[in-house]
């Protein structure tokens, strides 16, 4: 047995149904233009939609990544493959926690050797998430450039990692837990921050 | 040594009514109230019941060849433990004892441990290889007077040396103990009681059935040669039907159970844990009730230990691969309290008769199983029938520890025994 | 979950979680890099004390494209005429720093053993006549990519019962899930206590397969040893063939959508004809297939996290 002390659980996602605590620091409006915001500077920076694949990380990753989607065919007018990477069995704090079920890859049609993937996450906090989608993008296949979108950045890094694409930089402290609310899981769209220890999971 | 006098104070004989017992010289002096002259020594035994020293007809002390797993005087010592004064040891040791000098060893090892009286079981087939008559007639004739003759472990399947073993040993009023399992019903691979739990393990089963029809052979054979057979470790409510049928007929017919056939059931081998495989297996509930039933009523006719010590190597297998047999010599006497006498299903008279008794007409044996009186030889046991006792396998006179009643809590305990006016056990020791 | 030992040891819930993550572990199998790091600085030794190529090396590759260390240790012969018992065997190995040990033994019962004296995880890789619970797990992974949900599909079994471990694997891993199992079978091969089983389990029994074989969804025909004639449990094999093979005539009375199990190595013309494992309808390559993502996903959800529920 792994003792489970150390780092807790990337707080980057909340599977709690219930409204939780703490205060709303984006609503549903947010995350919209957020979204809309981060498609045109996907598209700007790569000079339209050529070769790019979006691929969301589950959870709640796989549905942002969905949405960006959509945002980005209604500005180009033609649909932007979409897929989803999981990121589980690569991730180093697998032993910390009891066994999570492995969730889907998919990948869409052409792959991803030479094209531009776009990571998209909800939250950007450690950067160990987006290290374990790296090394499982790498067994995938080659892609010629891999950008990072999340729709929040709370900061406390401890890789030297860095997102592309932000919704909103959100300064936190680590105590903090940041609760990103979707309507396809939660019901509602929004982003709260909560006290420390509370709901823990 | 024998010069020594004790005074039992107090005990209840065979459970009946108290006294004190004088003994000296190796036989009881006196019963009644007795004033203890200043030379004895005083045992109280205040609540105890005074039996007859116990005699057990199945016993493995595995010396000759296995002296890892038992020899004869940790064997002993674990019956003068268990209240025994009298065992009878099975042939299957190493050399087996098919000849009148392996018989007189026995006895010799027996005498020189001086715990308890060891007489031979002689092997009824040369090398228990079931194929022709070991020296039956030169065991009998030998020191030892062998009188009870046994494969035990294996079984005289064959139906015409069988008989001619019965036939055999009329001349010098011998008896076959026959270990009664049809080798193709159950073969050695068999290993669990067939039946829903051997289904669901995957365990080879053992049919109840394989033993039924030897039993019943057995008995048919008794008729037609009119000699003894006895059925060890009867395991199946079908034998002891075929057995009490037999009785009524007049056939001269005996048998006797086990303590964990009488307590244990086939349920305990669903961990695979070896130190419950045992031959015959532990059968289902109505076995066992069945099993009590015709002991209490006199169909079987003694209570007989199959006490099996095995190293624990060769125990430690998988189970269907694991050595068969489970300790008893310590034990036997509380599980038959436990769930014979405290139940009410027999007496302590009862209990006597069919641990010390029976068992020592059945083997022939003089100076065994006889009354608590005057003039008698001084083999007792005396037993707190209250004690509460948690079982500890290492707690143990026996070399081994296969001990299947590990953590259970059984009711009595024997608190001294005597084999001709010595105690052999005596305020929780052994006394050598 | 600490051990896999029975088929009986798995919850819906855990049943269900394993069978979802295999089919993760499927799509690896069809990459270019069919390479998972989770289980990586962990050891797993195959304990073999019988031969199997097949679920051995199913295991090894298993492992492997986890990441893990894997050893083949093979304890063939009875550890009793080495004169090693079991528990030393087990711990002369365990004692090399072992987290999981798959266990094959010829005797039912083994790997239970072990797990009382071992660490490590250990994982029941067939032992004697008793279960088989991987090959039970990928049986019902196969059965679901045909049917879906296994709730209330009609499964029937037949063949050798009494001496078959997948047989008592599917049976507790069937009926965890749901499915409605009749076991079919000469009475001379049925497992010994079969009524109080059935009884207590709810599953149905018949020695008739023509009764049964219109009204099955899946159809799982078990390997029959041609020694068992000399055991006397059945005459000749063409008598066995033309009362419980899946014959042609069979065949075309299995319902068009019904899915043809077998958990292999077959005997073709004894059980099943040519015909049956050949045809569309026969999932015995599906099978096969699943092997490895199934074994990858038990050791993973044995090996892979902290150990806690």
């Amino acid at each position: 047995m792994v003792p489970t002390h150390g780092p807790q659980p990337p707080a980057e996602a909340s599977q709690s149904q219930t409204p939780p605590p703490g205060r709303s620091v984006l609503s549903g409006d947010d995350i919209s233009r957020a979204l809309r915001r981060i498609a045109h500077e996907i598209l700007e920076r790569n000079k339209g939609a050529d070769d790019l694949v979006i691929l969301g990380i589950p959870a709640r990753g796989v549905e942002l990544a969905q949405r960006l989607g959509a945002a980005l065919e209604q500005v180009e007018g033609r649909p932007v493959p979409v897929g989803t990477i999981d990121v589980t069995m690569y991730r180093d704090d697998l032993r910390r926690h009891p066994v999570r079920a492995a969730q889907p890859t998919t990948v869409p049609g052409d792959g991803i050797d030479d094209k531009v993937v776009v990571l998209v996450d909800d939250v950007l906090y450690s950067g160990r998430t987006v290290r374990a989608a790296l090394d499982a993008l790498g067994d995938l296949g080659r892609p010629r450039a891999v950008r990072l979108a999340v729709l929040v950045d709370r900061g406390h890094r401890e890789l030297p990692i860095r997102a592309d694409h932000v919704g909103k930089n959100l300064p936190t402290a680590s105590s903090e837990r940041v609760y990103v609310r979707l309507a396809e899981h939660d019901g509602t769209d929004e982003v709260r921050i909560g006290g420390p220890k509370e709901e823990q999971r | 040594m024998t010069s020594e006098m004790y005074v039992v104070r107090g005990a209840k004989v065979l459970g009946g009514k108290a006294a004190d017992l004088l003994i000296e010289g190796g036989v009881i002096r006196e019963v009644g109230t007795i004033d203890a002259p200043k030379k004895a020594r005083v045992v109280d035994a205040d609540g105890l019941v005074a039996l007859p020293g116990l005699v057990d007809l199945h016993t493995h002390l595995r010396e000759p060849g296995r002296e890892d797993a038992e020899t004869v005087a940790t064997g002993s010592a674990a019956a003068a433990a268990g209240g025994f004064t009298a065992v009878l040891a099975m042939a299957n040791t190493n050399p087996v004892t098919d000849t009148a000098e392996a018989a007189d060893h026995i006895l010799d090892l027996g005498r020189r441990a001086g715990l308890v009286d060891v007489q031979p079981v002689g092997a009824v087939t040369k090398s228990l290889a079931g194929q022709e008559l070991a020296e039956l007639g030169l065991m009998a004739r030998s020191r030892a007077q062998v009188r009870v003759f046994s494969d035990d472990g294996r079984c005289v399947h064959d139906a015409r040396l069988m008989r001619r073993a019965l036939e055999y040993v009329k001349a010098f009023d011998g008896v076959i103990s026959q270990h009664s399992q049809d080798p193709r019903l159950a073969d050695g691979q068999a290993c669990c009681h067939e039946g829903e739990i051997s289904g669901r393990l995957g365990l080879p089963g053992w049919p109840a059935v394989a033993e039924d029809v030897i039993v019943a052979r057995d008995v048919m054979l008794a008729r037609h040669t009119g000699s003894r057979v006895h059925v060890a470790h009867v395991s199946t409510a079908g034998s002891v039907e075929v057995i009490r049928w037999a009785k009524a007929q007049g056939i001269a017919v005996t048998a006797e159970v086990t303590p964990h056939h009488l307590m244990l059931t086939t349920d305990l081998v669903e961990g695979y844990d070896p130190t419950f495989k045992v031959n015959p297996p532990l059968r289902p509930d109505e076995h066992v009730e069945e099993l009590r039933k015709a002991l209490a009523d006199g169909t079987i006719d003694a209570v007989a230990t199959d006490h099996a010590p095995h190293a624990r190597h060769d125990k430690e297998h998988a189970f269907a691969e694991a050595a068969f047999g489970m300790l008893g010599l310590e034990q036997a006497l509380q599980v038959v309290n436990t769930v014979m006498v405290q139940p009410g299903l027999m007496s302590w008279e009862q209990a006597a008769q069919a641990m010390s008794v029976n068992p020592a007409r059945i083997a022939r044996l003089e100076g065994h199983g006889r009354p608590l009186a005057a003039g008698e030889p001084a083999n007792l046991a005396l037993v707190d029938p209250a004690a509460s006792v948690t079982i500890d396998a290492a707690d143990s006179q026996s070399l081994s520890r296969n001990n299947p009643w590990h953590g259970r809590t059984l009711t009595g305990a024997v608190h001294a025994t005597f084999l001709r006016g010595r105690p052999t056990y005596l305020d929780g020791e052994v006394q050598q | 979950m600490k051990h896999l030992l029975s088929a009986g040891d798995l919850s819906r819930d855990q049943t269900l979680a394993i069978l979802d993550s295999a089919t993760q572990m499927h799509d690896v199998q069809r990459r270019e890099v069919k390479k998972l790091p989770a289980l990586r600085g962990r050891t797993v030794v195959n304990l073999f004390f019988e031969d199997s190529t097949r679920t051995r090396s199913s295991f090894e590759i298993a492992g492997k494209w986890l990441s893990a260390d894997v050893i083949n240790v093979s304890a063939k012969g009875s550890s009793v005429s080495k004169g090693e018992s079991l528990r030393d065997t087990v711990l002369t190995v365990a004692s090399m720093g072992v987290d999981g040990l798959v266990i094959r033994h010829h005797a039912s019962g083994a790997p239970a053993q072990v797990a009382q004296w071992v660490d490590a995880a250990v994982v029941n890789a067939g032992d004697g006549t008793h279960e088989h619970p991987t090959q039970a797990l990928l049986d019902a992974y196969t059965m679901r990519q045909r049917l879906g949900d296994l709730d209330g599909a009609r499964v029937a079994i037949v063949g050798d019962l009494t001496h078959s471990r997948v047989v008592r694997s599917n049976l507790l891993l069937l009926n965890t899930l749901g499915a409605k199992v009749t076991l079919v079978a000469p009475p001379t091969l049925m497992p010994s206590g079969i009524a109080e089983w059935s009884a207590a389990e709810g599953f149905a029994t018949s020695y008739d397969l023509d009764e049964v074989i219109g009204e099955v969804d899946a159809l799982m025909m078990l390997r029959v040893q041609r020694e068992r004639m000399s055991g006397g449990y059945f005459p000749t094999p063409r008598e066995y063939t033309v009362g419980y093979g899946l014959t042609r005539d069979r065949l075309r009375r299995l319902g068009p959508d019904a899915v043809i199990c077998h958990p292999g190595p077959m005997n073709r013309g004894l059980e099943i004809s040519a015909e049956a494992a050949d045809e569309a309808r026969s999932a015995i390559l599906d099978q096969v297939s699943a092997g490895v993502a199934i074994r990858m996903s038990v050791l993973y959800h044995l090996l892979g996290g902290s150990g806690d529920e």
